[in-house]
C-alpha cells in the first residue's frame, strides 16, 4: 500500500467512489485492446490517452497557478507539428520523431515562458484576453503558412515501419487481438502518457508544487514570503507547454495526420476547459475523468442525440436543438451548470464530501 | 434614557477566515458627537463598514432609528439618512467638484440654502466648482467628502479619521467645520485618532481595542483621566497630537 | 490655509496615437488610397466601437468579465439577415430613403433582440457569478459555445447571405478617392450613437452615476444608489450596441456564420485592451486605431495584416501596461 500510495507521489483521489473509478479507468486504458477490440475502440483508447495528459497539463496552469490561458491549443499544435513535419518531409522515422517531440516541447516550454513573463505587467483579465489573441494568431499563422505546416488541409505522414499496421509481432492473434503495428503505437502512446501523468503528480505534490498552491490563493502573501511568483508561474507555464507538446506529438503518431483542426481548432481549447472543470480543478485525477467523460460523449452522444432528434421529429425545433451536430449545446449546458452547481468538479466535490 | 439612534448589540464581523469584530456593543445616542477611538486594528473601520453594510454581521443586531439594519443593503441603510465618510474619502476624482456634490442631492437638485452653508464653511469648494475632484489637494477632497455628506440633511453622519494625513492648519480648519456642523444637533460618530480633535469635539466616548468595545462614557471624564487614557489608548493622549 | 498641491501635468500622450498614425502613413501611400483606407478603417472602428463599447463599460462598472460579449454580435448579424430577407422590397428599390428605412429597421431589430437576450443572459448566468473572475470567464466561455449552438439550431449551419441595400452598393467619388457609400453610413452611425453615448454619460443622472460607479461602486453604493439595476441597464444597453455592431458588419460583409461573433471577439478585446478598461473615449479612440491598422496594414503588408492589431496591442501594453486611457479605480 505505501508503495503504491509513493507511485502517486503522496497524492490520494480522495474518496472511494473516484478511487474506483480511477483504477477502472486504469486497467481499461491498460488493457483497451483486449476489452475492447477494433480499431475504432483503440483509436477512442488513445485519444482518451492523449486528453487525459493534456487536460492535466492544464490543470497545472488552471487548477495550480491560477492562469487562465486560452492558448494551451498552440503548444498541443506544436508538438504535433514538430513531429509532423520532419516526417512529412521524410526526414527520417524513429529519430524524426525523437528529435521532433523535443525540439517541440523545448520550442513550447520556451514560447510559454515568453509569454508568462510578458503577463507580468498586465492584469490577470487582460492575460487571458491575450492568450485568446495569441491562440487565434497561431491558427491563423497555420493556415497560412502552407508551405511548412499544410495550411488548411494538415500533413499527412507514414509512420516508421514497427508503428504501421502492416508490421507483425506476432504471426498469430493473441487473445482475440491483432500483435500489429497499430497495437505497438498503442501501448506506445499508452506508456508515454502513463509516464507524463506521473510526472506530473510528481511535480504537483512537490515544495513546488505547494508554492504553486500558495500563490494560487494568495498572491500578495507568497510574494511576501519571499517567492518570486513570476519565476513560478513561468516554470509552471512552461512545464504545462512542453507535457502538452509532447501529447501533441502523440497524437500525430495517432492521426498519422496533423491539421489545424486536430489540434489547434478553439473547439480543442474548449473541450479541454470542459474536462478540467467538469472533472475538477487542481486535482489531476479530475481531468483523467473527464477527458474520460468528453472524448467518450464525442464518440457516442451524437448517436444518443440523433435517437431523441428522431423521436421529437414532429415538435418545431426540438429536433433541430437535439441534431447530433448539436452536442457542443449540450456539453456547453452541462459545463455552465456545474460551473454554477459543483464549481470544484466531479473529483472536487467528492473530496469535500469527504471532509 | 431615549432610546441610541443607532445601536449595536454583540456584533461580529468575519472577513473571509478572519475574526475582527468580536462581539461590539455600541450605543449612539442621537444629537451629539460619538468618539470612536482606538489604537490601528483595533476594528473601527470594520465596524463602521459593518454598519453600513458593506461587510455583513456574522452574529449580533444593528438597529437604527428602532429599525434592524443588520441585514439591509447598503444602499437602503444609506437612504434612512446615514451619511458616510470613508477613511479614503470616497472623492469621484474623474468627475467635477459640483459633479461629486450633485450625487449627495437625492433629488438631483440642491437646497440652496444649505449649499450656501456649505460654501461658506468651506469657501474653497465654490473657488473649484467646476475643477476636476481628482485635482484637489488632500485637505479639499476631505472638505469635499464631508460637504458631500451633510449637503442635505442626514439623522447620522458617520466619518472616519478625516484628519488622516493632513497638515495642522487644514486640520484646525476642518475642526472649526465639525464644530459648527455639531451646532445643528446632526448626530456624528467620528473615528479619530487625533485626541485633540476628539476632546474638542467628542460628548461620549467609546474606545475598542482587539475588536471589541472596552470602555464607554463622557468625554469630559475621559478627558479628565490621564491613567484612564494611557491604560486605554497606550499612552497619554494629550502627547499624541 | 490653501494648500494646492501642484496639479500632475495631463496626460496628453496617448491623444497623439490616433494622429500619429493618420501622418505616419499619409507618405505611404497617395493621398486617395489614403482617403479610402482611412475612411474604411473608420468605418470598420465605428462597428467594432459599437461592439466593443457594451463590453469596456461593464468590466468598469462592475468588474464583470463577459467573454460572452461575441454571441450578442452574432444574434445581431442574424436578425440582420431574417428582417432584410423580409424587407426585401425595400431594400432592393432605388429609394436611397427607403433603403435607409430598411437597414435602420434591421438596426432596430438588432438592437431590440440582443437586449433583450442580454437581459435573459444576466438575468441567468451573470447575475449568479458576481465577484469571481474565473467562474465568470468559464460560465460566460459556457455561454458563448451555448448561444452560438442555438442560433445554428434556429438558421442553419450554412453561412447565409444578407446584401447590402441596393443603393449603399456602390462608392461615392472624392476627387480621386472612391468612397463605399455604406462605409459613410457607418461611419454616420457610428458617430451619431458615440455622441448619443458622450452625452448619456456626461449630460445625465444616469451617466452621472455610471461614471462614478466605474470608479468606484461601493461608495455609489454607500450614498444610496442601488448600483445592481443600474448595471442591468449597462449590459442590456451593450448588449444591445453590440447587436447594431453585428447588423452593421454582417450586412457590411454581405455574408454571415455562426462564429461571425467569434471572428470579432479577439478584435473586441484587443479594442478593449487597448482603450482601457471602463472608458468610452479609449474604446473609440482605440476602436478606430484598430479598424486604421487593419486597413492601413491589409494595403502596405498583406501578409502582416492579421497580426498586426495583435502586435499593436502587445507595443502599447508595454508602454501603457493599463491601456491609454484607463479609468482612476479606487
Amino acid at each position: 500500500m505505501r508503495t503504491l500510495l509513493r507511485l502517486v507521489s503522496g497524492d490520494r483521489p480522495g474518496h472511494p467512489v473516484a478511487s474506483l473509478l480511477l483504477l477502472a479507468l486504469l486497467i481499461a486504458l491498460a488493457f483497451a485492446p483486449f476489452l475492447f477490440p477494433g480499431t475504432r475502440s483503440m483509436a477512442a483508447a488513445g485519444r482518451i490517452c492523449i486528453f487525459i495528459v493534456l487536460a492535466a497539463s492544464y490543470d497545472i496552469l488552471l487548477g495550480y497557478t491560477g492562469i487562465v490561458s486560452f492558448a494551451h491549443t498552440m503548444f498541443f499544435a506544436i508538438g504535433a507539428y514538430a513531429v509532423a513535419v520532419p516526417l512529412a518531409k521524410g526526414w527520417g522515422g524513429w529519430d524524426a520523431i525523437a528529435l521532433g517531440t523535443l525540439g517541440g516541447a523545448a520550442i513550447a516550454a520556451s514560447l510559454a515562458a515568453l509569454i508568462a513573463l510578458l503577463s507580468l505587467r498586465v492584469r490577470k483579465i487582460f492575460f487571458s484576453m491575450i492568450t485568446l489573441a495569441v491562440a487565434s494568431l497561431a491558427q491563423i499563422l497555420a493556415t497560412q503558412w502552407r508551405d511548412v505546416t499544410g495550411g488548411e488541409d494538415g500533413l499527412t505522414f507514414a509512420l516508421p515501419r514497427a508503428l504501421g499496421p502492416a508490421f507483425r509481432l506476432l504471426d498469430e492473434p493473441f487473445l482475440g487481438v491483432r500483435f500489429d503495428g497499430r497495437l505497438i503505437t498503442y501501448y506506445l502512446i499508452f506508456t508515454v502518457c502513463l509516464v507524463l501523468f506521473w510526472l506530473m503528480l510528481r511535480i504537483v505534490n512537490s515544495p513546488f508544487g505547494r508554492v504553486l498552491l500558495a500563490i494560487r490563493e494568495n498572491e500578495f502573501r507568497a510574494e511576501a514570503l519571499g517567492y518570486r511568483t513570476v519565476v513560478y508561474r513561468t516554470i509552471a507555464s512552461a512545464q504545462a507547454a512542453a507535457i502538452a507538446a509532447v501529447a501533441g506529438a502523440l497524437m500525430a503518431i495517432l492521426l498519422r495526420y496533423n491539421g489545424p483542426q486536430s489540434t489547434l481548432s478553439f473547439e480543442i481549447m474548449v473541450d479541454i476547459l470542459l474536462m478540467v472543470v467538469i472533472g475538477g480543478m487542481g486535482t489531476l485525477y479530475g481531468p483523467a475523468l473527464g477527458a474520460t467523460v468528453i472524448v467518450l460523449a464525442q464518440y457516442y452522444l451524437q448517436p444518443a442525440l440523433q435517437a431523441v432528434s428522431d423521436a421529437t421529429a414532429s415538435l418545431p425545433l426540438l429536433p433541430a436543438l437535439f441534431h447530433p451536430d448539436r452536442w457542443l449545446l449540450w456539453l456547453g449546458l452541462l459545463f455552465i451548470l456545474i460551473v454554477y452547481f459543483l464549481p470544484a468538479g466531479i473529483v472536487g466535490t467528492l473530496r469535500k464530501r469527504r471532509a | 434614557m431615549p432610546e441610541p439612534l443607532l445601536d449595536l448589540a454583540g456584533v461580529h464581523t468575519h472577513i473571509g477566515r478572519y475574526h475582527i469584530l468580536h462581539g461590539v456593543d455600541l450605543a449612539v445616542p442621537e444629537g451629539g458627537v460619538t468618539m470612536l477611538l482606538g489604537r490601528n486594528g483595533a476594528g473601527k473601520t470594520t465596524t463602521l463598514r459593518t454598519i453600513m453594510g458593506l461587510w455583513r454581521a456574522s452574529a449580533g443586531r444593528i438597529r437604527f432609528d428602532g429599525a434592524d439594519i443588520t441585514a439591509a443593503a447598503t444602499p437602503d441603510i444609506a437612504r434612512r439618512g446615514i451619511a458616510y465618510v470613508p477613511e479614503a474619502m470616497g472623492i469621484f476624482t474623474g468627475l467635477t467638484v459640483r459633479e461629486n456634490m450633485l450625487l449627495a442631492a437625492t433629488t438631483g437638485r440642491f437646497d440652496v440654502a444649505r449649499l450656501d452653508a456649505v460654501f461658506a464653511l468651506f469657501p474653497v469648494l465654490k473657488v473649484k466648482w467646476h475643477d476636476a475632484a481628482g485635482g484637489l489637494s488632500g485637505g479639499q477632497k476631505q472638505m469635499l467628502a464631508i460637504s458631500r455628506a451633510i449637503v442635505e440633511e442626514r439623522r447620522l453622519l458617520i466619518i472616519d479619521e478625516p484628519t488622516k494625513g493632513l497638515a495642522p492648519a487644514v486640520i484646525a480648519h476642518l475642526i472649526d467645520g465639525l464644530a459648527a456642523l455639531k451646532e445643528t444637533r446632526t448626530t456624528i460618530l467620528l473615528v479619530e485618532q487625533n485626541f485633540h480633535m476628539a476632546r474638542s469635539l467628542g460628548d461620549t466616548v467609546a474606545v475598542m481595542d482587539d475588536g471589541r468595545v472596552v470602555h464607554t462614557g463622557a468625554m469630559a471624564a475621559l478627558a479628565a483621566d490621564e491613567a484612564l487614557q494611557s491604560r486605554l489608548l497606550g499612552l497619554s493622549l494629550a502627547a499624541h497630537q | 490655509m490653501s494648500e494646492t498641491t501642484p496639479r500632475p501635468p495631463r496626460d496628453w500622450a496617448p491623444w497623439l496615437v490616433l494622429p500619429a498614425v493618420l501622418l505616419v502613413t499619409l507618405p505611404l501611400m497617395s493621398f486617395s488610397t489614403w482617403i479610402t483606407l482611412t475612411v474604411a478603417g473608420a468605418a470598420m472602428g465605428m462597428m467594432l466601437f459599437l461592439m466593443a463599447s457594451g463590453l469596456t463599460l461593464v468590466f468598469g462598472l462592475m468588474d464583470v468579465l463577459n467573454f460572452a460579449h461575441g454571441a450578442f454580435v452574432t444574434v445581431g448579424a442574424y436578425i440582420a439577415v431574417s428582417v432584410l430577407g423580409r424587407l426585401t422590397g425595400w431594400a432592393g428599390s432605388d429609394s436611397v430613403l427607403l433603403n435607409l428605412a430598411a437597414l435602420g429597421i434591421a438596426v432596430l431589430s438588432g438592437a431590440i433582440a440582443t437586449g433583450g437576450v442580454g437581459w435573459f443572459v444576466e438575468r441567468t448566468i451573470i447575475r449568479r457569478v458576481y465577484g469571481s473572475h474565473l467562474q465568470q470567464i468559464l460560465i460566460t466561455m459556457g455561454g458563448l459555445i451555448v448561444t452560438a449552438q442555438i442560433v445554428i439550431a434556429l438558421w442553419g449551419a450554412q453561412p447565409l447571405l444578407v446584401p447590402k441595400p441596393a443603393m449603399l452598393r456602390g462608392s461615392l467619388l472624392l476627387g480621386a478617392s472612391a468612397i463605399e457609400s455604406y462605409r459613410l453610413v457607418a461611419v454616420a452611425l457610428g458617430l451619431l450613437l458615440y455622441a448619443a453615448v458622450h452625452t448619456v454619460l456626461n449630460r445625465t443622472r444616469i451617466g452621472l452615476l455610471v461614471r462614478a460607479g466605474v470608479e468606484n461602486r461601493e461608495m455609489v453604493e454607500a450614498m444610496g444608489f442601488r448600483i445592481h439595476r443600474l448595471f442591468i441597464g449597462v449590459f442590456v444597453a451593450g448588449a444591445a450596441l453590440a447587436g447594431i455592431g453585428g447588423v452593421m458588419w454582417g450586412v457590411y460583409q454581405e455574408i454571415v456564420t455562426a462564429t461571425i461573433g467569434d471572428e470579432m471577439t479577439v478584435l473586441i478585446f484587443i479594442v478593449v485592451i487597448i482603450g482601457g478598461l471602463g472608458s468610452i473615449t479609449g474604446c473609440f479612440q482605440a476602436a478606430i486605431l484598430v479598424g486604421l491598422t487593419a486597413n492601413y496594414v491589409g494595403y502596405l503588408t498583406p501578409k502582416l495584416a492579421l497580426g498586426s492589431n495583435i502586435a499593436l496591442m502587445v507595443i502599447i501594453l508595454l508602454w501603457r501596461p493599463r491601456g491609454l486611457f484607463p479609468v482612476a479605480k479606487q
